[in-house]
Protein backbone atom coordinates (compact mmCIF):
# COMPACT_ATOMS: atom_id res chain seq x y z
CA UNK A 1 0.00 0.00 0.00
CA UNK A 2 2.70 2.21 1.12
CA UNK A 3 5.05 1.35 -1.68
CA UNK A 4 2.03 2.02 -4.36
CA UNK A 5 1.48 5.27 -2.99
CA UNK A 6 5.01 5.71 -3.19
CA UNK A 7 4.92 5.01 -6.55
CA UNK A 8 2.16 6.77 -8.16
CA UNK A 9 3.20 9.88 -6.37
CA UNK A 10 6.98 9.64 -7.62
CA UNK A 11 5.65 9.24 -11.13
CA UNK A 12 3.37 12.25 -10.57
CA UNK A 13 6.54 14.55 -9.26
CA UNK A 14 8.17 13.06 -12.42
CA UNK A 15 5.54 14.54 -14.55
CA UNK A 16 4.96 17.75 -12.86
CA UNK A 17 9.03 18.65 -13.39
CA UNK A 18 9.09 16.94 -16.80
CA UNK A 19 6.33 19.33 -17.90
CA UNK A 20 7.73 22.31 -16.30
CA UNK A 21 11.52 21.69 -17.97
CA UNK A 22 9.99 21.53 -21.01
CA UNK A 23 7.38 23.71 -20.55
CA UNK A 24 4.66 21.39 -21.94
CA UNK A 25 0.88 22.52 -22.10
CA UNK A 26 -0.16 19.01 -20.88
CA UNK A 27 -1.42 18.33 -16.77
CA UNK A 28 1.75 16.73 -15.22
CA UNK A 29 -0.15 13.83 -13.83
CA UNK A 30 -1.13 12.47 -17.51
CA UNK A 31 2.87 12.60 -18.21
CA UNK A 32 2.86 10.72 -15.12
CA UNK A 33 0.62 8.48 -16.07
CA UNK A 34 2.08 7.72 -19.74
CA UNK A 35 5.79 7.20 -17.91
CA UNK A 36 4.17 4.30 -15.48
CA UNK A 37 2.48 2.93 -18.12
CA UNK A 38 6.22 2.68 -20.54
CA UNK A 39 7.69 1.69 -17.02
CA UNK A 40 5.23 -1.07 -16.62
CA UNK A 41 5.84 -2.39 -19.85
CA UNK A 42 9.78 -2.32 -19.79
CA UNK A 43 9.01 -4.24 -15.91
CA UNK A 44 5.95 -6.31 -15.91
CA UNK A 45 6.29 -7.12 -11.63
CA UNK A 46 6.26 -3.99 -11.22
CA UNK A 47 2.43 -4.02 -12.02
CA UNK A 48 1.87 -6.64 -8.78
CA UNK A 49 3.01 -3.25 -6.40
CA UNK A 50 0.32 -0.59 -7.41
CA UNK A 51 -2.38 -3.34 -9.10
CA UNK A 52 -4.47 -3.07 -5.73
CA UNK A 53 -3.82 0.13 -4.96
CA UNK A 54 -4.90 1.63 -8.35
CA UNK A 55 -8.02 -0.51 -8.67
CA UNK A 56 -8.97 0.64 -5.29
CA UNK A 57 -8.57 4.47 -6.06
CA UNK A 58 -10.16 4.40 -9.72
CA UNK A 59 -13.29 2.31 -8.13
CA UNK A 60 -13.66 5.61 -5.94
CA UNK A 61 -12.53 8.27 -8.74
CA UNK A 62 -16.07 9.32 -8.91
CA UNK A 63 -15.89 10.89 -5.13
CA UNK A 64 -12.45 12.86 -6.14
CA UNK A 65 -14.49 15.04 -8.63
CA UNK A 66 -17.43 15.75 -6.07
CA UNK A 67 -14.90 19.05 -4.66
CA UNK A 68 -14.63 20.51 -8.58
CA UNK A 69 -18.23 19.79 -8.99
CA UNK A 70 -19.51 21.33 -6.33
CA UNK A 71 -17.73 24.24 -6.84
CA UNK A 72 -18.70 25.09 -10.39
CA UNK A 73 -22.35 24.75 -9.35
CA UNK A 74 -21.63 26.62 -6.41
CA UNK A 75 -20.07 29.37 -9.26
CA UNK A 76 -22.99 28.97 -11.77
CA UNK A 77 -24.39 32.12 -11.68
CA UNK A 78 -21.35 32.94 -13.84
CA UNK A 79 -23.29 31.82 -16.94
CA UNK A 80 -26.80 33.15 -15.65
CA UNK A 81 -26.44 35.89 -18.98
CA UNK A 82 -26.80 33.09 -21.51
CA UNK A 83 -28.07 30.48 -19.17
CA UNK A 84 -30.36 28.23 -20.93
CA UNK A 85 -29.40 28.47 -24.80
CA UNK A 86 -25.80 27.21 -22.67
CA UNK A 87 -27.56 24.30 -21.03
CA UNK A 88 -29.17 23.16 -24.00
CA UNK A 89 -26.23 23.57 -25.95
CA UNK A 90 -23.91 21.64 -23.74
CA UNK A 91 -26.38 18.75 -23.49
CA UNK A 92 -26.90 18.57 -27.52
CA UNK A 93 -23.45 18.72 -27.90
CA UNK A 94 -22.72 15.66 -25.52
CA UNK A 95 -25.98 13.68 -27.12
CA UNK A 96 -24.54 14.26 -30.47
CA UNK A 97 -20.67 13.77 -29.49
CA UNK A 98 -21.93 10.55 -27.53
CA UNK A 99 -23.98 9.19 -30.04
CA UNK A 100 -21.99 10.01 -33.31
CA UNK A 101 -18.39 8.08 -31.27
CA UNK A 102 -20.62 5.32 -30.14
CA UNK A 103 -21.87 4.13 -33.41
CA UNK A 104 -18.60 5.00 -35.25
CA UNK A 105 -16.48 2.70 -32.84
CA UNK A 106 -19.11 0.20 -33.60
CA UNK A 107 -19.48 0.44 -37.09
CA UNK A 108 -15.65 0.38 -37.46
CA UNK A 109 -15.28 -2.58 -35.06
CA UNK A 110 -17.93 -4.59 -37.12
CA UNK A 111 -15.84 -3.52 -40.02
CA UNK A 112 -12.81 -5.26 -38.33
CA UNK A 113 -14.07 -8.45 -37.47
CA UNK A 114 -15.29 -8.74 -41.03
CA UNK A 115 -12.06 -8.27 -42.23
CA UNK A 116 -10.54 -10.85 -39.40
CA UNK A 117 -13.17 -13.74 -40.51
CA UNK A 118 -12.43 -12.97 -44.24
CA UNK A 119 -8.58 -13.43 -43.94
CA UNK A 120 -9.12 -16.43 -41.58
CA UNK A 121 -11.04 -18.43 -44.61
CA UNK B 1 -27.06 27.76 23.16
CA UNK B 2 -23.56 29.46 23.79
CA UNK B 3 -22.21 25.96 23.56
CA UNK B 4 -24.24 25.45 19.88
CA UNK B 5 -22.62 28.66 19.05
CA UNK B 6 -18.71 28.36 20.09
CA UNK B 7 -19.09 24.30 18.25
CA UNK B 8 -20.33 25.73 15.05
CA UNK B 9 -17.34 28.25 15.31
CA UNK B 10 -15.27 25.81 16.16
CA UNK B 11 -16.41 23.13 13.47
CA UNK B 12 -16.81 26.27 10.59
CA UNK B 13 -12.45 26.64 11.05
CA UNK B 14 -11.29 23.14 10.46
CA UNK B 15 -11.20 21.20 7.29
CA UNK B 16 -12.69 18.62 9.75
CA UNK B 17 -16.16 19.23 9.08
CA UNK B 18 -16.58 19.28 5.24
CA UNK B 19 -13.92 16.81 4.47
CA UNK B 20 -16.11 14.20 6.64
CA UNK B 21 -19.53 15.42 5.46
CA UNK B 22 -18.15 14.90 1.87
CA UNK B 23 -17.00 11.61 2.46
CA UNK B 24 -20.45 10.35 3.99
CA UNK B 25 -22.33 12.27 1.37
CA UNK B 26 -20.67 10.48 -1.09
CA UNK B 27 -20.95 7.00 0.51
CA UNK B 28 -24.42 7.31 1.18
CA UNK B 29 -25.18 8.30 -2.58
CA UNK B 30 -23.42 5.45 -3.21
CA UNK B 31 -25.24 3.06 -1.19
CA UNK B 32 -28.79 4.44 -2.24
CA UNK B 33 -27.67 4.20 -6.22
CA UNK B 34 -26.86 0.47 -5.47
CA UNK B 35 -29.88 -0.15 -3.36
CA UNK B 36 -32.19 1.04 -6.16
CA UNK B 37 -30.73 -1.20 -8.83
CA UNK B 38 -28.26 1.69 -10.47
CA UNK B 39 -30.88 3.74 -12.09
CA UNK B 40 -28.86 6.24 -14.37
CA UNK B 41 -29.87 9.23 -13.09
CA UNK B 42 -29.03 8.67 -9.07
CA UNK B 43 -25.32 8.51 -10.60
CA UNK B 44 -23.46 9.08 -7.37
CA UNK B 45 -21.74 12.36 -8.38
CA UNK B 46 -25.25 14.09 -8.67
CA UNK B 47 -26.70 13.03 -5.80
CA UNK B 48 -23.75 14.33 -4.04
CA UNK B 49 -23.29 18.05 -6.13
CA UNK B 50 -27.38 18.38 -5.01
CA UNK B 51 -27.30 17.55 -1.47
CA UNK B 52 -23.81 18.93 -0.67
CA UNK B 53 -24.72 22.63 -2.83
CA UNK B 54 -27.82 22.22 -1.34
CA UNK B 55 -25.96 22.22 2.55
CA UNK B 56 -23.25 24.68 1.36
CA UNK B 57 -26.44 27.01 0.87
CA UNK B 58 -28.68 25.74 4.00
CA UNK B 59 -25.26 26.76 6.01
CA UNK B 60 -24.36 30.08 4.13
CA UNK B 61 -21.13 28.48 4.09
CA UNK B 62 -18.80 30.02 1.28
CA UNK B 63 -17.10 27.80 -1.67
CA UNK B 64 -13.33 28.38 -0.09
CA UNK B 65 -14.45 27.14 3.50
CA UNK B 66 -15.83 24.08 2.01
CA UNK B 67 -12.57 23.54 -0.16
CA UNK B 68 -10.35 24.09 2.71
CA UNK B 69 -11.98 20.43 3.57
CA UNK B 70 -12.64 18.95 0.61
CA UNK B 71 -9.13 19.81 -0.79
CA UNK B 72 -7.52 16.82 0.71
CA UNK B 73 -9.66 14.52 -1.85
CA UNK B 74 -9.39 16.75 -4.07
CA UNK B 75 -5.83 16.63 -4.35
CA UNK B 76 -5.78 12.82 -4.98
CA UNK B 77 -6.85 13.10 -8.58
CA UNK B 78 -3.02 13.71 -9.62
CA UNK B 79 -2.43 10.31 -8.52
CA UNK B 80 -5.65 8.55 -9.83
CA UNK B 81 -4.77 9.78 -12.65
CA UNK B 82 -1.37 8.37 -12.51
CA UNK B 83 -3.36 5.00 -11.64
CA UNK B 84 -4.88 5.29 -14.96
CA UNK B 85 -1.69 3.23 -16.36
CA UNK B 86 -2.49 0.03 -14.53
CA UNK B 87 -5.63 -0.47 -16.55
CA UNK B 88 -4.39 0.55 -19.49
CA UNK B 89 -1.49 -1.77 -19.48
CA UNK B 90 -4.00 -4.67 -18.49
CA UNK B 91 -5.96 -3.79 -21.53
CA UNK B 92 -2.59 -2.88 -23.49
CA UNK B 93 -3.14 -6.52 -25.73
CA UNK B 94 -6.76 -5.53 -26.62
CA UNK B 95 -5.98 -2.16 -27.61
CA UNK B 96 -3.19 -2.84 -30.49
CA UNK B 97 -5.47 -5.22 -31.76
CA UNK B 98 -8.42 -2.70 -32.38
CA UNK B 99 -6.58 0.32 -32.72
CA UNK B 100 -7.18 0.92 -36.05
CA UNK B 101 -11.24 1.33 -34.92
CA UNK B 102 -9.94 3.41 -31.73
CA UNK B 103 -8.67 5.60 -34.09
CA UNK B 104 -11.33 6.34 -36.35
CA UNK B 105 -13.85 6.74 -33.51
CA UNK B 106 -11.01 9.28 -31.61
CA UNK B 107 -10.42 11.65 -34.69
CA UNK B 108 -14.91 11.34 -35.52
CA UNK B 109 -15.41 11.89 -31.72
CA UNK B 110 -12.71 14.67 -30.94
CA UNK B 111 -14.04 16.82 -34.53
CA UNK B 112 -18.27 16.07 -33.53
CA UNK B 113 -17.24 17.16 -29.72
CA UNK B 114 -15.57 20.41 -31.17
CA UNK B 115 -18.29 21.36 -33.66
CA UNK B 116 -21.57 20.33 -32.03
CA UNK B 117 -21.39 22.09 -29.20
CA UNK B 118 -19.93 25.08 -30.62
CA UNK B 119 -22.52 24.61 -34.30
CA UNK B 120 -25.27 24.68 -31.71
CA UNK B 121 -24.46 27.95 -29.45
CA UNK B 122 -23.94 29.79 -32.87
CA UNK B 123 -27.33 28.88 -33.59
CA UNK B 124 -28.71 30.13 -30.57
CA UNK B 125 -26.57 33.49 -30.85
CA UNK B 126 -23.92 32.83 -28.31
CA UNK B 127 -21.28 35.45 -27.90
CA UNK B 128 -17.38 34.53 -29.33
CA UNK B 129 -15.88 34.70 -26.19
CA UNK B 130 -18.17 32.17 -25.01
CA UNK B 131 -18.45 30.29 -28.44
CA UNK B 132 -14.08 29.93 -28.15
CA UNK B 133 -14.68 28.99 -24.32
CA UNK B 134 -16.87 26.51 -25.40
CA UNK B 135 -15.12 24.38 -27.81
CA UNK B 136 -12.79 22.32 -25.61
CA UNK B 137 -15.40 21.46 -23.47
CA UNK B 138 -15.10 17.54 -23.76
CA UNK B 139 -11.61 17.49 -22.61
CA UNK B 140 -9.88 17.34 -18.90
CA UNK B 141 -9.55 20.44 -17.42
CA UNK B 142 -5.83 21.72 -17.66
CA UNK B 143 -5.47 21.13 -20.48
CA UNK B 144 -9.46 22.46 -21.90
CA UNK B 145 -8.16 25.80 -19.99
CA UNK B 146 -4.88 26.02 -21.53
CA UNK B 147 -6.86 25.79 -25.25
CA UNK B 148 -9.16 28.13 -23.90
CA UNK B 149 -6.34 31.00 -23.15
CA UNK B 150 -4.12 30.32 -26.51
CA UNK B 151 -7.69 30.85 -28.95
CA UNK B 152 -8.79 33.87 -26.52
CA UNK B 153 -11.99 31.77 -24.63
CA UNK B 154 -11.71 32.18 -21.13
CA UNK B 155 -10.41 29.93 -19.18
CA UNK B 156 -12.62 30.62 -16.13
CA UNK B 157 -15.30 30.29 -18.44
CA UNK B 158 -14.43 26.91 -20.13
CA UNK B 159 -13.65 25.14 -16.56
CA UNK B 160 -17.48 25.77 -16.04
CA UNK B 161 -18.14 24.05 -19.45
CA UNK B 162 -15.70 21.41 -18.88
CA UNK B 163 -17.38 20.40 -15.59
CA UNK B 164 -20.99 20.70 -16.44
CA UNK B 165 -20.14 18.43 -19.60
CA UNK B 166 -18.83 15.98 -17.56
CA UNK B 167 -22.04 15.75 -15.06
CA UNK B 168 -23.84 15.63 -18.30
CA UNK B 169 -22.45 12.57 -19.48
CA UNK B 170 -22.10 10.62 -16.32
CA UNK B 171 -25.85 11.85 -16.01
CA UNK B 172 -26.75 10.98 -19.96
CA UNK B 173 -24.26 8.71 -20.70
CA UNK B 174 -25.00 5.21 -20.09
CA UNK B 175 -29.00 5.84 -21.12
CA UNK B 176 -27.87 6.75 -24.60
CA UNK B 177 -25.45 3.88 -24.98
CA UNK B 178 -28.28 1.70 -23.94
CA UNK B 179 -30.64 3.53 -26.21
CA UNK B 180 -28.27 2.66 -28.88
CA UNK B 181 -28.28 -1.02 -28.08
CA UNK B 182 -24.29 -0.07 -27.68
CA UNK B 183 -23.04 -3.11 -25.03
CA UNK B 184 -19.22 -3.90 -26.11
CA UNK B 185 -17.47 -2.60 -23.14
CA UNK B 186 -14.57 -1.23 -24.95
CA UNK B 187 -17.27 0.96 -27.08
CA UNK B 188 -18.94 2.22 -23.78
CA UNK B 189 -15.94 3.16 -22.07
CA UNK B 190 -14.11 4.51 -25.31
CA UNK B 191 -17.15 6.86 -25.67
CA UNK B 192 -17.78 8.34 -21.79
CA UNK B 193 -13.78 9.08 -21.66
CA UNK B 194 -14.09 11.22 -24.96
CA UNK B 195 -17.24 13.25 -24.42
CA UNK B 196 -16.67 13.94 -20.59
CA UNK B 197 -13.27 13.20 -19.73
CA UNK B 198 -12.55 12.06 -15.92
CA UNK B 199 -16.65 12.12 -14.81
CA UNK B 200 -16.99 9.75 -18.25
CA UNK B 201 -14.10 7.91 -17.02
CA UNK B 202 -15.47 7.78 -13.16
CA UNK B 203 -18.68 6.39 -14.31
CA UNK B 204 -16.58 3.67 -17.04
CA UNK B 205 -15.34 2.45 -14.04
CA UNK B 206 -18.65 1.82 -12.35
CA UNK B 207 -19.19 -0.16 -15.17
CA UNK B 208 -16.15 -2.47 -14.73
CA UNK B 209 -12.33 -2.42 -15.38
CA UNK B 210 -12.23 -2.65 -19.09
CA UNK B 211 -14.78 -0.43 -19.90
CA UNK B 212 -12.81 1.91 -17.16
CA UNK B 213 -9.53 1.43 -18.95
CA UNK B 214 -10.94 2.51 -22.24
CA UNK B 215 -12.59 5.56 -20.83
CA UNK B 216 -9.18 6.76 -19.20
CA UNK B 217 -7.00 5.97 -22.70
CA UNK B 218 -9.93 8.12 -24.63
CA UNK B 219 -9.57 11.29 -22.09
CA UNK B 220 -5.86 11.18 -22.22
CA UNK B 221 -5.79 10.44 -26.26
CA UNK B 222 -8.87 12.99 -26.89
CA UNK B 223 -6.79 15.88 -24.72
CA UNK B 224 -4.27 15.52 -27.01
CA UNK B 225 -6.40 15.34 -30.71
CA UNK B 226 -8.60 18.12 -29.19
CA UNK B 227 -5.19 20.94 -28.08
CA UNK B 228 -4.01 19.60 -31.68
CA UNK B 229 -7.49 20.29 -33.74
CA UNK B 230 -8.84 23.80 -31.87
CA UNK B 231 -6.18 25.98 -33.31
CA UNK B 232 -5.86 24.85 -36.46
CA UNK B 233 -9.72 24.91 -36.79
CA UNK B 234 -10.02 28.46 -35.18
CA UNK B 235 -7.35 29.45 -37.98
CA UNK B 236 -9.38 28.10 -40.76
CA UNK B 237 -12.50 29.65 -39.46
CA UNK B 238 -11.16 32.96 -39.59
CA UNK B 239 -9.48 32.05 -42.98
CA UNK B 240 -13.34 31.33 -44.57
CA UNK B 241 -14.77 34.61 -42.85
CA UNK B 242 -12.28 36.59 -44.70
Amino acid sequence: MVNAIIILLSFQLIGEIFIRALSLPVPGPVVGMLLLFLTLLLRDPLVTKVESTAQYILKNLTLLYVPAAVGVVVHLHLIQREGLPLIVTLIGGSLITIGLTALTMKFLLGKFQMLLAGKGK
Amino acid sequence: MQIITNTWVYLAQTPLLWLTITLIVYQLSALLYRRLNSPTLLNPIITSIVVLVTLLLVTKTPYEVYFEGAQFIHFLLGPATVALAVPMYRYYRKLMQIFGPVSGALIIGSIVGILSAVGIGWLFNLSQVTLLSLAPKSVTTPIAMGIAEQIGGLPSLTTVFVILTGIIGALLGQKILDLLRIRDNSIRGFTLGLSAHGLGTATAFQEGEEAGAFAGLAMGLNGTVTAILIPILVQLFYYLMQ
